[in-house]
């Protein structure tokens, strides 16, 4: 191979690099904080005995877990300006990514939900708890330590799959890649320092995650988190 | 100039899209099952350094972007001077993206199977390799069919991505047409249709088949 890796030429971009970085984070934490709420709502909603809200949520998660996220995305970005909702990319990017996130946290907090037993709530009756402190202490906050480290595998996955957002020119850090890429010329190096980027936050992300689910649910959780890869949730 | 509209033989371009993301799906699992079948070997395998070379990839493949495996092959194949069609640097990626999930997958199906089966086998004196064809591996395969066809619809999903580097599955097809008809919501409303068409029986299979195992293995 006559090929010669030159790898300083990135250090010129490092501006771009570091907005696209920046951008990434922006926008995974946004909508992590924004999905896992939705998924906590929407979650609540399904475990009601009847009603339609149920087969809503229902209809909702099996649609979003059965097509790609980067059709969700050209949906919501190419699509809705057809409905005269028009976004700008990044709006669009934290949408899709939100709606995405959040059929899944739906699907993991409801299993988490429904491993809670029914002993567990009529304790806190008896205790004298009112509807909403079962509903806080005993069924949400329980259910979501044991289902924390599905959950932040799911987050970090979404983390990992905003780099499809470049598709809908959304300037995170693929896009910052590509646009480099296309000043330099520099394929092969660009795509593996920035590889290395994604690699590096996935690992700080699942850390930090770690961090809030020590402080949150105590120290097994944590420890679970922190060893747990992305599991693929069927 | 007349626009064209997105009518039968457009969704009939949609249709025959399909095909191809539906070979690369087969190219992907094919592919990354023997790939990740061999890394679940070594990440269950009694060699220490094994061990840690196989979770090592798997931990850097579940820690990166399908886009940049995606990205890395396409540009690395070139670099290394070969010619090839984006079929096979897309399905190269997804091959090298389905390894490590489905090798993680298989060692936990793997380590699943009761410690008490190794040391029966052991003690009739089978070798490593015989315990692994006649005992543990027909096990593990019957734990592993659920989850593994789970992640055959997060496969077929992430052929997607692959419209990215150009080439032409459902996803790259539907904006092919959408430059063609300016009718972007119906499009890709057709285009997630289809995807879901596909995608919906797999995940009811393997929820039916994860009750299945559960309902055994509490008979």
């Amino acid at each position: 191979m006559s090929y010669t890796f030159q790898f300083g030429v990135i250090a010129q971009y490092q501006n771009e690099i570091l907005a696209g970085i920046w951008m990434t984070i922006k926008l995974s934490v946004a909508s992590i904080i924004l999905g896992c709420a939705a998924g906590i709502l929407l979650a609540s909603i399904r475990s009601m005995k009847t009603g339609i809200g149920r087969i809503l949520v229902d209809a909702y998660v099996e649609i979003i877990r059965n097509t790609p996220f980067l059709v969700q995305l050209f949906i919501v970005y190419f699509g809705m300006p057809g409905l005269g909702i028009r976004v700008s990319a990044v709006t669009a990017a934290l949408i899709g990514m939100t709606i995405n996130l959040a059929a899944y946290s739906t699907e993991i907090i409801r299993a988490g939900i429904e491993s809670i037993h029914k002993s567990q709530i009529e304790a806190g009756e008896a205790l004298g708890f009112t509807r909403l402190q079962i509903y806080r202490h005993v069924i949400i906050m329980p259910a979501i330590a044991k289902v924390y480290p599905a959950l932040c595998s799911q987050f970090v996955l979404m983390m990992l799959a905003s780099s499809v957002c470049s598709a809908i020119s959304t300037n995170e850090l693929a896009a910052s890649a590509a646009f480099v890429e296309s000043q330099s010329f520099r394929s092969f190096e660009i795509y593996i320092v920035v590889t290395l980027i994604y690699l590096a936050l996935a690992l700080t992300l699942r850390g930090v995650l770690a961090v809030i689910g020590l402080w949150l649910f105590g120290r097994r959780v944590a420890r679970r988190t922190a060893i747990a890869l992305p599991e693929v949730q069927t | 100039m007349i626009l064209r509209t997105f009518g039968f033989s457009e969704f009939g371009f949609l249709v025959s899209a399909l095909l191809w993301t539906v070979v690369l799906t087969i190219i992907a699992l094919g592919g990354g099952g023997i790939v990740g079948f061999f890394i679940a070997l070594a990440r269950t395998s009694t060699h220490k350094w094994l061990r840690i070379v196989a979770a090592t990839y798997i931990q850097i493949i579940q820690g990166i972007p399908v886009l940049m495996i995606l990205f890395l092959s396409y540009y690395g194949l070139s670099l290394a001077g070969l010619q090839l069609p984006p079929l096979v640097a897309a399905g190269a990626s997804m091959t090298i993206y389905a390894s490590g999930y489905l090798a993680e997958i298989w060692r936990g199906c793997i380590q699943s199977v009761p410690k008490q089966q190794w040391e029966a086998s052991e003690s009739l004196a089978m070798t490593r390799v015989q315990q692994y064809r006649y005992v543990i591996l027909p096990q593990a395969l019957r734990i592993s069919l659920p989850s593994t066809v789970g992640f055959a619809v997060q496969v077929v999903k992430n052929t997607s991505i692959t419209s990215i580097i150009g080439f032409v599955e459902l996803a790259r097809a539907g904006q092919l047409i959408n430059n063609a008809t300016f009718q972007p919501f119906r499009v890709f409303l057709a285009v997630a249709a289809l995807y879901f068409v596909v995608c919906y029986p797999l995940s009811q299979l393997s929820r039916w088949l994860e009750r299945r195992l559960h309902a055994r293995s509490h008979r």
